[in-house]
């Protein structure tokens, strides 16, 4: 049997839980992230950090839209996925999925963003012309109220959805967590760390990844970056990322300590399978030389280019090492056998549904569909006279 | 009420989500197969949908029906507990319409040595030979009658 | 055959009523079979069975199986001499890294063993249909369930093919089936034992190594056998409340 070694169990050879699993994880990641760093600026009122709030929450959005698109790409019958909404079986967690979704998209997500928004909306709905003005119209959902005590009813309501959304935000990607971490049949995925890990290492990568959405984007703009901001963002980033290894090292010990039954396996498995993709990427690259990097930039006063460098090279090493992570957890879980005695080989395809044409697709459909909300809904005001006056 | 007034966008909001709640419960009343939750969480009409797949073994009680003759052979001889379709394949075509169905005798030089292949895995007591040793080639056929194969219970031809 | 034309004339008909009772409708239409009267399982005796791979060949031609994957298989397993170096250094233990084969399921056999000094033995698998299975418990919509007769069945016009039963079945049972795209597995021919047949495994053993047993029919030989042998279920530390009894099974075996 090619790519065997050792006993598997026969039916266990083929993967059925391919790249896009991956991906799905690491996308919904992305949105609770993104939106755990949207709340610090409005539940904690962390100031700094309100350059990237608007974008923050686009960013979630973008991420949310895309994220059902891995999963129905991957079910043999996608049409029968509505069953999950009518039909749910409540000892399933993946059951929750329709519903969760659901909710955070529409009671969290787009009500925030319609909330904070709506007084651009309303003026937008009244200065743009054609297809915009109609779009901008329905938005307003036919009021065109932006009175300063319809706007206060807006921040009170809006507060109330962020800190509900906080939980929700867990629980989006909590559930993905105790999808893998109940499966009692896989000794790789069952721990009750399982979902605390998925839910630290998902704001480090949605902070990471508004972070350099925002450097780009402000770059692109040819505008100055708010260098407190940043650096705040990067220091919540750190202190977060310090729980996270904390949280994997503490599985990691527990498993070598304990040495159960599965760990002659699994420890073989990450020596040779699994050497690049946890060892190399996940824990030096991903996750100790950005936790090093950081660090720096938290306890030496750098300049700030120093700084812009160094903090671009730590999110895009936590972008890789978080996706590396799920990697390893949804791949690895399935490439050693439930016998113990044997390994198999995940064959990626290229161009199939789930090869990797379509994985690298989903993971930049994301940032397009950003582009057209970042139109629609611009985070930023247009530079007035107000502004350019205050420059002088 | 100016509540209301300064409000309002909210409860359209508000009532957006319960309309659809509303067309949402409609629809799954349409969709949800009737005989979902007959016995528990799954479709209850699986169970009898399943259970009308096609048969394909006949069973040895069907097949002793017709060939009484080989039964008494068979149950005196040491295949006594070797079902008929076990060497002879799937046949409830052949009990369906015994004369438009005839089954082909299975040829014994690899029916036999499936079974009967000497292994250092079987278990000990169990009667198995070397093949090329043992018949040099010959199917087995020719010494042993297969429904009673023992040679000294008159299962030598 | 010599049966003569006289017997044919009588047996005949007799045979086409037997049949077509056999064949008649489904659990809930037919007059004979009612579900809260069974709860079915299955016994296995290790010592018995030889790998010839019947049981293999069998499911597969009545439960049109694809090639590749497997309702049920057999297993070999090889537990060599305890290992030592010359200077009496035990190398390995052979209790927790037995050699295992299944070459393409056991469905021909297996190749001659070769350890005159080691302990061989087969050992057949499949659905243990768990009276707590994890599989149906994680299943999202209610595709998979166990029938109130006790067998873990899979609705093929309602599994969306999520896989989630495939990963959380302990036993490697289950697998995706590729034209159809559902989760299918082992249903204990389900088709035959509600007709009063047994399924095509047991059917197709010829050493007895493979019974049918229902729990709840007092005249079932499996009663008097629990009473008289040690019977194990595969990784029972999992507490799927698997159905597939072992007797003789070793400690050795995953």
């Amino acid at each position: 049997m090619s790519g065997v070694e050792g006993y598997m169990y026969p039916n266990e050879i083929t993967l059925y839980w391919s790249v896009l699993i991956v991906l799905y994880p690491y996308i919904t990641g992305l949105v609770a992230g993104a939106f755990i760093l949207a709340s610090l600026e409005r539940v904690f009122r962390v100031e700094a950090v309100k350059p990237t709030y608007r974008l923050a929450l686009l960013t979630a959005l973008a991420f949310l839209l895309v994220a059902p698109l891995p999963l129905v790409l991957h079910l043999g019958h996608p049409f029968r996925s509505p069953e999950m909404y009518f039909t749910p079986h409540s000892t399933s967690a993946m059951a929750m999925f329709g519903y969760v979704y659901m909710w955070y998209l529409m009671a969290v997500l787009v009500f925030e963003i319609w909330l904070d928004y709506r007084r651009d909306i309303v003026l937008l709905s009244q200065s743009s012309k054609g297809l915009l003005r109609l779009i901008y119209r329905v938005m307003t959902l036919g009021s065109s109220n932006i009175g300063e005590r319809s706007l206060s009813i807006d921040e009170r309501v809006g507060w109330i959805v962020t800190l509900i959304g906080i939980p929700s935000a867990f629980l989006l990607h909590g559930y993905v967590g105790f999808i893998f971490g109940s499966i009692k049949a896989n000794p790789w995925w069952s721990s009750p760390l399982m979902p605390v890990v998925f839910i630290f290492s998902a704001m480090v990568s949605g902070i990471a990844g508004v972070m350099l959405l925002y450097m780009a984007i402000t770059k692109l703009r040819k505008e100055k970056i708010d260098m407190h901001c940043v650096d705040t963002i990067a220091m919540y980033m750190f202190y977060i990322y310090i729980i996270d290894f904390s949280l994997e090292m503490l599985d990691l010990v527990h498993r070598i300590y304990e040495a159960s039954e599965s760990f002659n396996s699994l420890n073989f498995m990450v020596h040779t399978k699994l050497y690049f993709s946890q060892i190399v990427l996940q824990i030096c690259l991903g996750t100790i030389v950005p936790l090093v990097l950081l660090f720096l930039t938290q306890v030496v006063k750098l300049p700030e280019i120093a700084r812009k460098y160094l903090y671009v090279l730590s999110g895009c090493l936590a972008l890789i090492g978080v996706l590396a992570m799920r990697w390893n957890v949804v791949i690895g879980g399935q490439l050693f056998s439930k016998s113990f005695l044997g390994y198999t080989t995940y064959k990626m395809d290229l161009v199939t549904k789930e090869g990797l044409l379509v994985a690298i697709g989903l993971t930049l459909l994301p940032l397009v569909f950003l582009w057209v909300l970042i139109k629609l809904l611009p985070p930023w005001p247009e530079k007035t006279v107000h502004d350019a006056a205050a420059a002088d | 009420m100016s509540v209301f007034k300064d409000a309002k966008h909210l409860f359209v909001f508000a009532g957006l989500f319960v309309l659809a709640f509303l067309v949402f419960l409609v629809v799954r009343h349409y969709v949800v197969p009737k005989s979902f939750g007959e016995y528990g969480h799954y479709r209850g009409a699986a169970i009898g949908e399943i259970a009308s797949h096609p048969i394909k073994f006949a069973g040895h009680q069907t097949c002793e029906t017709c060939h009484s003759d080989v039964l008494d052979v068979k149950s005196k001889g040491k295949h006594a507990n070797v079902n008929c379709e076990a060497c002879h394949g799937a046949l409830a075509k052949h009990a369906d319409d015994p004369s438009a169905v005839t089954p082909v005798l299975p040829d014994t030089t690899v029916l036999c040595a499936r079974c009967h292949t000497a292994s250092a895995a079987k278990p000990k007591g169990f009667p198995q030979v070397a093949p090329a040793d043992h018949s040099g080639g010959l199917a087995c056929s020719t010494c042993h009658k297969p429904h009673s194969p023992a040679m000294d219970a008159g299962g030598a031809k | 055959m010599n049966i003569s034309r006289r017997q044919i004339l009588i047996l005949l008909p007799a045979a086409a009523v037997a049949w077509k009772s056999v064949l008649a409708g489904t659990p809930e239409a037919s007059p004979n079979y009612n579900m809260s009267d069974h709860w079915w399982g299955m016994l296995i005796d290790i010592p018995k069975c030889i790998g010839c791979g019947n049981c293999v060949r069998a499911c597969q031609t009545e439960n049109d199986v694809p090639d590749g994957h497997f309702r049920t298989w057999v297993e070999r397993y090889h537990r060599s001499d305890w290992p030592m170096t010359e200077s009496g250094e035990v190398t390995a233990n052979p209790l927790i890294d037995p050699e295992v084969i299944s070459p393409d399921g056991g469905k021909e056999g297996f190749p001659a063993a070769t350890d005159e000094n080691g302990k061989y033995f087969f050992v057949p698998k499949m659905c243990n249909h768990c009276a707590d299975s994890p599989c149906t418990q994680v299943c999202p919509v209610g595709a998979t369930f166990i029938s109130p007769d006790g067998v873990v069945l899979v609705d093929p016009t309602y599994c969306l093919g999520c896989a989630y039963c495939v990963q959380a079945c302990p036993y490697g049972c289950r697998y995706i089936h590729p034209e159809k795209q559902i989760a299918d597995k082992c249903t204990l021919c389900y088709h035959r034992i509600t007709k009063g047949l047994t399924t095509a495994c047991c059917e197709a053993c010829p050493t007895g190594a493979r019974q049918l047993v229902d729990l709840k029919d007092p005249k079932d030989p499996i009663h008097e056998f629990l009473k008289t042998h040690s019977v194990q279920v595969l990784k029972p530390q999992m507490a799927t409340g698997a159905k597939l009894f072992y007797n003789d099974l070793d400690g050795s075996v995953r």
